[in-house]
Order: C-alpha cells, then structure tokens, then sequence
C-alpha cells in the first residue's frame, strides 16, 4: 500500500507518538481533576504540549492554547464568537467547509475573494473589501485541493490596520509550514494535531491572542469553581469543558518534540520535494490537467489532478484496486475552489505527500498515472 | 493524619495555571508542590501550590514573571 493521502490525515507517525499515546493509556489520569500523580502525570504532559504549541506558533503564551477535538471545532469557536452579534465577514473561496459552514450558519454577510481558473487567490481587492461591521477575516493557510498558499502575512498586516482579528485555519500548514503569530498578525490560529503535525486523531486547537475574548460552544466541567454557576471565562479553560483527550494530547506532545527535533524546514522540503518529483512525473502525461500555481516551489506538498473526461473516483479507485495507492477523489469539502476550477462535476484526484514516503512511492504513483493515461488514449 | 502546620498557599483560576507555575518552580528554587485546593480558599475544587511560608516573595516574583493572573496567596495551618 503508498498512502498518498496524507492531506487527509497522516497515516505514518513517528514510533515515540505510538508509544506516548500507549503510556498515556496505562498511566494518565484525568487532568485537572484532582492532585495525584496520575491526574497531575496528564496535567504535565498536557502543559508540555500547550507550551510546544505555542512556541510552535510563537502565540501568546501556553495559557492561550486551547485544545478541541480538531480544527472543526476550533473554527466553529473561533468563527460564532466573533459573529456572535452578526456583521461582515471576509473569506477566500480557497477555504474548507469547516470555515464556509460556520460562515453561513452564523447568518453574517459574507465576502470571498475569489480566485482565477487555476485556483489563484490575488489578494489586490482585500483592502477595498473590508467595511466599518467587518468583524473578522477568516481563512485558510493553504488551499486543501492545489497546495497552493495563501499570503497570510499581508492578510495579518491589513486585518491590524482595521482593527479586524484574523482567524487562520492552520490544517494544511502547521508542522510543516513556519508560522508566527505575532509576526504575522494572527489573533486566532486553529490547528489540527493529526495531519502535519503527526499527532493522533482527535487533536487540535486554538492559539488566542488575549485581546480577544472567545465563547466556548460547550460549558460544563472544568476542574475549578465548582459551585460558580457560569463556566470559569479565564483561558484556556473558558473553551475546554469537559474532560480533554489526554491520551490523544500525549501523542500530540511528543510529536512536536520530534518536529522540534526534526526541524520544520527539514520536513517541508523532503515533503515538497516529493511533491515536485512526482509533479514532474505527471504534468506532461497526455490527458493530465494538474491544478493550481506550480510556478513557485513554496507551496502545501499537493498535486490534484483529473485524466481527460474521467471521474476522480473511478480513478482514485483504480489507482487503489489495482495499484495500491490511495489518494482522495471528489470536492475535498472546499466546493467554492472547486467551483473556480470547473471540477464540481468531476472532483479531482489528490495526492498529497508526507515526510515519510519514498522517492520509490512516488516513482510508482507517477508509473500508475502513465499506465492509466495510456489506456485512457 | 499528619500534623498540620502552617503553609504557604496559592490558589489558581485555571489547571493551566497551576501547571505551568509548576513547571517554572524549580528554577525559582521554589521546592514545593501541588495539592488539592484547600476548602478553606474555596469549596470548590482544583489545584493549588503549597511551600514553606518563607517562599512567598519568591512565589510573587514567579508569578509576575510567569504572567499568571488571577492567583491568591494564603497562609493556612494544613
């Protein structure tokens, strides 16, 4: 089996994550709940992961990290709060379903900028766009469907200039992309700990800047004031009813100690050389269209493609019956690129690379897609 | 029981908090640790620090430097 799938959610983790999340399991007690060695051993190693994270994302302190389940989660915390009372929101049509559905669930006027037919955002209109009730932009750090980035610094610099928080969706980046908070002016950093990061399933968060003041969606336990009749409003608490994932978060915490290790440039160009190798394996193929900006190297280690006429899930499912490589076929829930593309009918076959494939892995994908664009004539 | 005497105690608004003094501790040659918030602070729950009545300045420092809001300093015979 090649997993080339790892946009969705990596599958090949780094041994001491396998063996964190199993000791946590024989080990960990509930954090918060309590002062014994086993409710303070998950207390610990969950401080630690709070700390990597936010020097990970250079926050604004441990304290400011909130863990969710995923970056769903974070989103939807982020994204209620500050259209709590409606308003405009500003959004790029890059962005996933875990943005645009809160998006329009909150009922605020919404603008998206939009992208070109190859799936490329220009950031020229966004000064124009935002408006004396914009309460915030939102938007992803890479597109989950080209690969292609998003400049978030000059997103960052415009939201200060307005006074407008700015909310990244960090899914496709964090672990492999370095990203500064604070240099980037970012107020809010939703992260997902299962994808570049190499954490388990069932991970994420939210970096907070501490000028804002963000609304949990559940309220509930939360190991202080017990008797209070209103959830405690100090971070990271406010947003963490409930018993956290501890064994998840051990796992999480000691795969930002091998990201630490590994160094996230390291891991960035193995990943996006693969990506390059095997872009350069397919774009000439006859029949292939790839999808995207491919005229810089820096982007998310994404290629998207579609063989003439054919459906992206016969094909995905081809190259998995009879090649043994998994991709993801389909919208990859972001329609509105989709839409820009002209592949809402079709879908499209993504291949995403991560750092522990081989350059063997992708020589095999790039053979696949020749064979089947030779049948395919 | 052990016998009770008089103790140094912070109280703490987050788990969080509580954690990361702790984690900070040591280097500010504070040789404490955490407990049970008392119910004499709050009939509550939660984690608070007991030391040697004689850290408090040493407590405060931290705390300042650490950036922890919200904490209260007692002294209680525990």
């Amino acid at each position: 089996m090649i997993y080339l799938d790892n946009a969705a959610t990596s599958l090949h983790r780094p041994d001491c994550v396998v063996q964190a999340v199993a000791e946590a399991m024989n080990g960990m007690g509930n954090c918060g709940r309590g002062a014994h060695a086993a409710s303070l051993a998950a207390g610990r190693t969950i401080h630690e992961a709070r700390s990597r994270i936010d020097r990970l994302f250079h926050g604004y302190g441990a304290q400011q990290v909130a863990f969710t389940a995923n970056s769903t989660a974070a989103l939807n915390i982020a994204i209620s709060s500050l259209l709590a009372e409606g308003g405009h929101a500003i959004a790029t049509a890059l962005d996933h379903n875990s943005v645009l559905r809160p998006l329009y669930r909150s009922g605020a006027e919404l603008t998206i900028l939009p992208t070109d037919e190859n799936g490329r955002l220009s950031l020229e209109g966004l000064e124009a766009t935002f408006r004396p009730d914009t309460k915030l932009v939102v938007c992803t750090h890479a597109s989950n469907v080209t690969g292609d980035l998003v400049d978030i610094g000059r997103i960052g610099a415009a939201c200060a200039a307005h006074g407008v928080p700015f909310v990244l969706d960090a899914s496709q980046t964090a672990g492999c992309f370095a990203i500064d908070m604070q240099a980037m002016g970012i107020d809010v950093l939703c992260f997902t700990g299962h994808k570049s990061l190499l954490g388990p399933q069932g991970t994420g968060g939210l970096c907070v800047s501490p000028r804002l003041r963000l609304s949990p969606l559940y309220v509930g336990g939360s190991g202080v004031h017990s008797f209070d009749r209103e959830h405690p409003a100090q971070m990271p608490t406010a947003l963490e009813a409930g018993t956290l994932n501890g064994h998840g978060i051990a796992g999480l915490a000691a795969a930002l100690e091998w990201l630490e290790e590994t160094g996230l440039d390291v891991i960035r160009r193995r990943e996006q050389a693969l990506a390059n190798r095997f872009y350069q394996g397919v774009k000439d193929l006859p029949g292939v269209k790839c999808y995207g900006d491919f005229s810089t190297a820096e982007r998310s280690p994404i290629v998207a493609l579609n063989l003439g006429d054919w459906d992206s899930s016969l094909v995905s499912d081809e190259l998995a019956q009879r090649f043994g490589i998994l991709t993801r076929p389909g919208a990859h829930c972001a329609p509105l690129i989709h839409e820009a593309l002209g592949t809402v009918a079709q879908g499209a076959v993504r291949f995403s690379f991560g750092y522990f494939n081989a350059e063997e892995e992708v020589d095999a994908a790039i053979r696949a897609v020749d064979t089947l664009c030779r049948e395919e004539e | 029981m052990r016998p009770r005497s008089l103790q140094l105690v912070i109280a703490f608004d987050t788990t969080a908090a509580a954690l990361a003094f702790e984690a900070a501790a040591p280097a500010a040659g504070l040789t404490g640790r955490l407990i049970p918030v008392p119910t004499a602070i709050t009939a509550g729950c939660g984690l608070a620090w007991r030391d040697d009545p004689a850290s408090r300045d040493a407590a405060s420092a931290l705390l300042a430097r650490e950036g922890i809001a919200g904490a209260s300093l007692y002294e209680l015979i525990i």
